[in-house]
């Protein structure tokens, strides 16, 4: 059994961008049978969550001092390279 | 839950409106939110100075982009959107890269009272975005009650 892997999903008020965000990578992952943590955040609460993080996808720029992938994006809203953002996410998930 | 055709401030649709720039519609904008009784007297400075350090404007496929500012739900009465479409397009800073400015033709001023209730409306307007079509319908909409219509009938979960 693999141990969960949690996104931290951020954006500047936890409220807006990053609930889109949140769900559609939580759809995109189940349809393809991944099952992650979803943690939404605040873009200036990241530093102090990414201890617990695997990957952040964030639609704003944040400091993260901790060596994991970070994915800038707004193809969740505009939909301007949805499919390769995706992909992207579900190559890190796999990843051992 | 509540839709965006449903969430939409009628006195807060604004068509074809002259804006001299980003914060010119945020302030007409929220003013007509704080009217019509939908958010406390501080959420325009609070968006103002969200935009200033995370800003939201969205570039996007169809050649005109949108923004949607926003602000901390303490500022928040009862939720609610105001929407304007632009004469001339106005700078807003990207979102996800703030040194770049996006010209920008259509607005959405989201009052959001709490985190994640708004998610149907949320993915509502994300599927505005990704449409060519509706954008263009938007922009070319007179009146109020058609911006109400093409948001009722044409919105599509993405």
């Amino acid at each position: 059994m693999v141990k969960r892997k949690t996104i931290l999903v951020a954006c500047g008020t936890a409220i807006a961008t990053s609930t889109v965000v949140a769900k559609a990578i939580e759809e995109a992952l189940e349809e393809r049978d991944l099952y992650v943590n979803i943690r939404q955040c605040k873009a200036s609460e990241v530093p102090s969550l990414v201890d617990n993080a695997d990957l952040i996808v964030t639609t704003t720029p944040v400091s993260v001092d901790k060596d994991i992938p970070v994915i800038q994006t707004l193809a969740f809203l505009t939909g301007i390279g949805k499919e390769d953002v995706i992909e992207q996410i579900v190559n890190y998930i796999k990843e051992e | 839950m509540e839709a965006l055709g449903d969430l939409l401030v009628k006195s807060a649709i604004i068509l074809n409106y002259p804006a001299r720039d980003a914060e010119d519609i945020v302030v007409t904008l929220g003013k007509r939110l704080f009217d019509a009784g939908y958010t406390k007297e501080s959420f325009i400075q609070a968006a103002l100075e969200r935009e200033k350090t995370m800003p939201t404007g969205l570039p996007l496929s169809c050649g005109f982009n949108a923004a949607i500012p926003h602000t901390d739900v303490e500022h928040v009465c009862k939720p609610g959107v105001a929407f304007a479409t632009l004469t001339n397009p106005v700078n807003f800073q990207n979102m996800v890269n703030p040194e770049d400015s996006v010209p920008v033709s259509l607005v959405f001023v989201l009052a959001l009272d709490q985190p994640k209730a708004q998610i149907g409306m949320l993915q509502e307007i994300a599927g505005i975005l990704q449409s060519p079509k509706v954008i263009e319908d938007l922009l070319i909409a007179s009146e109020c009650g058609d911006v109400i219509r093409i948001i009722k009938n044409k919105t599509r979960k993405y």
